[in-house]
């Protein structure tokens, strides 16, 4: 029964900021706060118990199931489960949001209570799509995801092209949506035809005999859907303009958690549903995932924008992720999935560094800056750990998520794993460059600025400690995934070649 | 006809009797709250009269008329989106100086044309009903008739209807020819049913197309569509939209879903398709709310002639449930334009004048967001159900090219939607002091079955699923 209490406290929450932001701009962020920490306890708590009770197996990797019938004439069931990639998500979620409250905790002075509302409504949307086990339900909540953050950025944006920015974001995102209610209306089809059982339930689905070329374009349905959310290289420009647009919280929830969407749904759906499409269309999809490391993270180095430079290196961390899940062996995926905890927490932060600066500058042109490490030493301090977090620091999460994408994709395709080794290097290029800019050299605006205030330290000091947990403790986290992953592995039937005995091992790779 | 036929005939007697006693009443005494109390009256009194028609037998009155669960069912719409309309009217017509009271009388009787065109098995009283709809309508669109807007709208729906009415005769004609039946059911198998049409009866279904196609305004017979819904008062552009085009709707199914020749086929596909583009792509650039209605109308329309082409139990199911969440998000809407427009004392069709409006009357801002939402078919909402419903039966039936175009035109569609929605939250003009008025409560209400549709369907899904069968 926890699981539903999972996604109405978020939706009660949501109702309860509005109504609190009737009674003046302090208690939506109060309100808010009080129910993300104490929800996260709870996800915290579920973890624990996971981690030192529950024996999972990959045969059956679920920690918890709920199912009612929603629309029982159209065959509807409101279905959550959780699994280990599941919790990790959601706890994920959860934490960031919190800290994107936090750091619009003074930046955020309209209509608080509605603001509040969409960051919980988002919340909602996310733990409802990355435990639905219903693909109508998923859908729904894939939608619904979108019109509080696009409010979030049509509302609350930087004024020059705030509403250009959220418009292009919602178009792109529904468009290719659509074609994902249509491959899974196909699908569905597709499993009463072969079966005569109407069901939009994940479990049943998964294993419905295809032909090649309806499991192909089903497929590529899903695909472009979740290919738009990663983002994947050519469908990805809607990401700079939402990023740089969107306002400190709703620049953390895309770079947080509205691009694990996409690799989520790349992960849960695109291999266990359609084997052998997936495998056939891998080489592409690793090509495309080189493509984007490395065309996210030149493009990053030629910005301009604070905002926009740190949302380019987003599509070029995606690159890894997209690499490691079409590697599709328990190594690369261990390693996709950490590489989304570490990217969400390194990014955020990232961005929300990016928002204190531009707050204090009132500009987020590089040009302008330089120099602020002798007036903001502390942001300084901060921008810099997460920049080497973000070039894949050994020590930092993100070095061990990337290095294990890396040694997974090796033991399937050593040419693109080589390929995507150019990421570290130019991801160290253009994060050090990026500090240089902004903090190094002369200071020829002469800016004299306040450092880091106590809130926005207590802020950069819980993500850090999260980012150096994952980095040096990594093995809880791999453990919590392992389960679900080679439950997904095994599901979509492809043996993977390699040791499945969890990412800490040294990897011994077969041919 | 016998005495026993009048009981399944009561729910179109009832709302023609209650014309009637308008008029009369009229007459007697101008009252503004006597007249829409009495009209309203008289459609609810015909919807408590369509449980005890369901219950009763026969139910084909006459060879015209066969009051199945599915005209029972469209009845029931009707008469409840009229009434909705009523109250808008009341609300919108009581600060103004015009003397509205003929209005009721009209909408009354354009209700009961809708509910027969429903309800019609047979040329005549398709004919009959049609006509006594776009009659009533000629003087109702035009009921502005000091603007010069309004007259061009009675008199744009005035020659187009009656022409397109000249089409249909013809093609009803040429049908008559070849299946030597007036009788719609006797109608398909006459024609050869699912295999190709002769020349002269495919002529004859083409030339109806024409006259039912002008009338739901699919491209491209949609020129009419925007003159007609900015110049006409709110309130009734909501009757228009809504009441008249699902009662064509509903006859369009019983009339034309069995005639299955793959030539009537690609041409409704032809159709379809160019509304879905057409209509979106008009939207696009428009500033007028009306207008942007107009246009994203003949899409919706586009869309559902995709269920229709879907066809058989399926396809009858989504449409009628299609219709029902539009008819709601119209309603909606429209309300929203009439309650701006009484408080603004001017017709407020601007998108423009809801710069600001969740500022300053956030309850009807709501109310216009969740209904452009649900015209988008964004889920929560009654409008996502409709869609996802006529894709269901669109992916059942294969139709990949149309629902590509929906794909993509529902893409269009959302960058207007969400364009109104954009400048409701913006800041806008200082807000002018506006009392809620009566018209707020039934947009409350609409607001939930919007979201109750668009979250709990099942209740009418499984009502549609029941009685919206097609003999």
């Amino acid at each position: 029964m926890i699981l539903p209490w999972i996604v109405l406290i978020f939706l009660i929450g949501s109702v309860m900021v509005w109504v609190a932001g009737l009674f003046g701009s302090l208690w939506p962020r109060i309100v808010s706060l009080v129910v993300l920490v104490a929800h996260l306890g709870m996800l915290l708590a579920l973890w624990l118990r996971h981690v030192r009770e529950v024996e999972l197996t990959a045969a059956d990797p679920w920690l918890l199931k709920y199912s009612v019938p929603w629309i029982p004439g159209l065959n509807i069931n409101f279905s959550l489960g959780m699994d280990g990639v599941s919790l990790l998500l959601v706890v994920l979620s959860n934490f960031l949001t919190i800290l994107a409250v936090a750091a619009s905790w003074k930046s955020v002075q309209e209509r608080v209570g509605f603001f509040h509302f969409n960051l919980m409504f988002i919340m909602a949307a996310l733990a409802g799509l990355f435990l639905a086990t219903d693909l109508f339900l998923f859908y729904v909540c894939w939608e619904v995801l979108l019109v509080p953050l696009y409010f979030l950025i049509a509302l609350w944006g930087y004024q020059e092209k705030r509403i250009y920015a959220a418009v292009k974001f919602f178009i792109f995102t529904q468009a290719s949506g659509l074609l994902l209610l249509l491959a899974i209306l196909g699908l569905h089809f597709a499993h009463a035809r072969a079966t005569g059982v109407h069901t939009f339930d994940y479990f049943q689905l998964i294993g419905t005999p295809l032909s090649t070329e309806t499991a192909w374009w089903l497929m590529l349905g899903f695909f472009a859907a979740f290919a738009v959310k990663l983002p994947v290289v050519p469908v990805h420009t809607w990401l700079p303009d939402a990023h740089a647009e969107a306002p400190t919280a709703g620049s953390v929830d895309l770079a947080g958690l509205v691009l694990k969407v996409g690799a989520y749904g790349l992960l849960r759906f695109i291999f266990p549903l359609f084997p052998q499409a997936a495998q056939a269309i891998a080489p592409l999809a690793m090509g495309l995932g080189v493509l984007g490391i490395v065309y996210g993270a030149v493009v990053a180095f030629g910005q301009t924008d604070l905002k926009r430079l740190v949302a380019y290196t987003s599509v070029s961390h995606m690159g890894f992720v997209l690499l490691g899940i079409f590697a599709w062996n328990p190594l690369a995926l261990q390693g996709a999935v950490m590489v989304m905890m570490a990217h969400g927490i390194s990014t955020g932060a990232l961005f929300i560094i990016a928002g204190d600066l531009s707050a204090r500058l009132h500009t987020r042109e590089l040009s302008k800056m330089g120099g602020l490490w002798a007036t903001a030493p502390r942001i300084g301090g901060a921008a810099m750990l997460f920049a080497l977090a973000s070039l894949g620091l050994p020590g930092l999460g993100n070095f061990v998520g990337e290095l294990l994408v890396l040694l997974g994709t090796w033991q399937v395709n050593p040419v693109a794993a080589t390929l995507a080794t150019a990421g570290f290097i130019l991801s160290t290029i253009y994060s050090l460059w990026m500090i240089q800019r902004v903090f190094h050299g002369a200071n020829p605006q002469g800016w004299k600025v306040p450092d880091m205030s106590a809130r926005e330290g207590v802020i950069m000091a819980i993500a850090v400690a999260v980012i150096v947990w994952l980095g040096l403790f990594p093995q809880t986290e791999l453990n919590t995934a392992r389960k679900s992953l080679e439950g997904l592995t095994a599901a979509s039937g492809i043996v993977a070649a390699g040791p499945s005995k969890g990412a800490g091992a040294r990897a011994e790779a077969k041919p | 006809m016998t005495a026993s036929m009048l009981v399944p005939l009561l729910p179109l007697i009832l709302p023609s009797a209650a014309a009637v006693m308008t008029m009369v009443a009229i007459a007697i005494r101008r009252s503004h709250t006597l007249t829409a109390l009495l009209s309203a009256l008289g459609l609810v009194a015909g919807l408590v009269a369509i449980p005890l028609s369901a219950a009763a037998q026969p139910r084909q009155v006459t060879p015209l008329l066969l009051l199945d669960g599915y005209a029972l069912l469209f009845l029931g719409l009707s008469f409840s989106a009229s009434l909705i309309v009523v109250a808008f009217c009341y609300s919108y017509f009581e600060r103004r100086n015009e003397v509205g009271e003929e209005l009721y009388v009209l909408l009354l009787a354009a209700t009961v044309g809708a509910g027969t065109l429903a309800a019609s098995t047979h040329f005549a009283s398709l004919f009959l009903g049609l006509e006594v709809l776009s009659v009533s309508l000629y003087a109702t669109l035009a009921y502005h008739r000091e603007e010069e807007r309004g007259l061009e709208a009675g008199i744009k729906y005035l020659v187009l209807a009656a022409s397109s009415a000249a089409f249909l005769l013809f093609g009803l004609a040429l049908l008559y020819f070849e299946a030597g039946s007036m009788d719609l059911a006797a109608l398909a198998p006459r024609l050869g049913g699912s295999g190709s049409l002769s020349l002269v009866s495919l002529a004859g279904f083409s030339l109806s197309l024409v006259g039912v196609g002008f009338k739901l305004a699919v491209v491209p017979f949609h020129s009419w569509t925007a003159d007609v819904y900015e110049g006409s008062p709110a309130p009734v552009t909501a009757f228009l939209a809504t009441v008249s085009k699902g009662g064509i709707f509903a006859v369009l199914l019983r009339f034309f879903l069995p005639i299955q020749a793959p030539s009537a086929r690609s041409m409704v596909m032809a159709i379809a398709i160019a509304s879905m583009l057409v209509g979106n792509l008009l939207a696009l650039r428009q500033k007028n709310l009306k207008r942007l209605l107009a246009y994203s109308s003949i899409s919706h329309f586009g869309y559902l002639l995709i269920a229709f082409l879907a066809g058989g139990r399926d396809g009858v199911a989504s449409a009628t449930f299609y219709l029902v969440a539009y008819f709601a998000t119209t309603l909606a809407a429209f309300g929203v334009i009439g309650e701006m427009s009484r408080a603004t004392g001017r017709e407020a069709d601007a998108v423009e004048d809801y710069r600001g409006l969740s500022w300053s009357r956030p309850g009807l801002a709501g109310v216009l967001t969740v209904s452009m939402l649900s015209l988008a078919g964004i889920p929560l909402t009654a409008g996502f159900v409709g869609k996802f419903y006529v894709l269901q039966a669109g992916v059942r039936a294969e139709l990949w090219p149309a629902l590509m175009v929906l794909v993509g035109g529902s893409a269009l569609g959302l960058s207007y939607y969400l364009r109104v929605v954009v400048a409701l939250f913006q800041s806008g003009p200082a807000p002018s002091p506006a009392r809620a008025g009566f018209a707020e409560v039934v947009l409350g209400l609409l607001l939930l079955a919007l979201l109750w549709l668009g979250l709990f369907p099942e209740q009418i899904v499984a009502l549609i699923d029941r009685m919206a069968r097609l003999s």
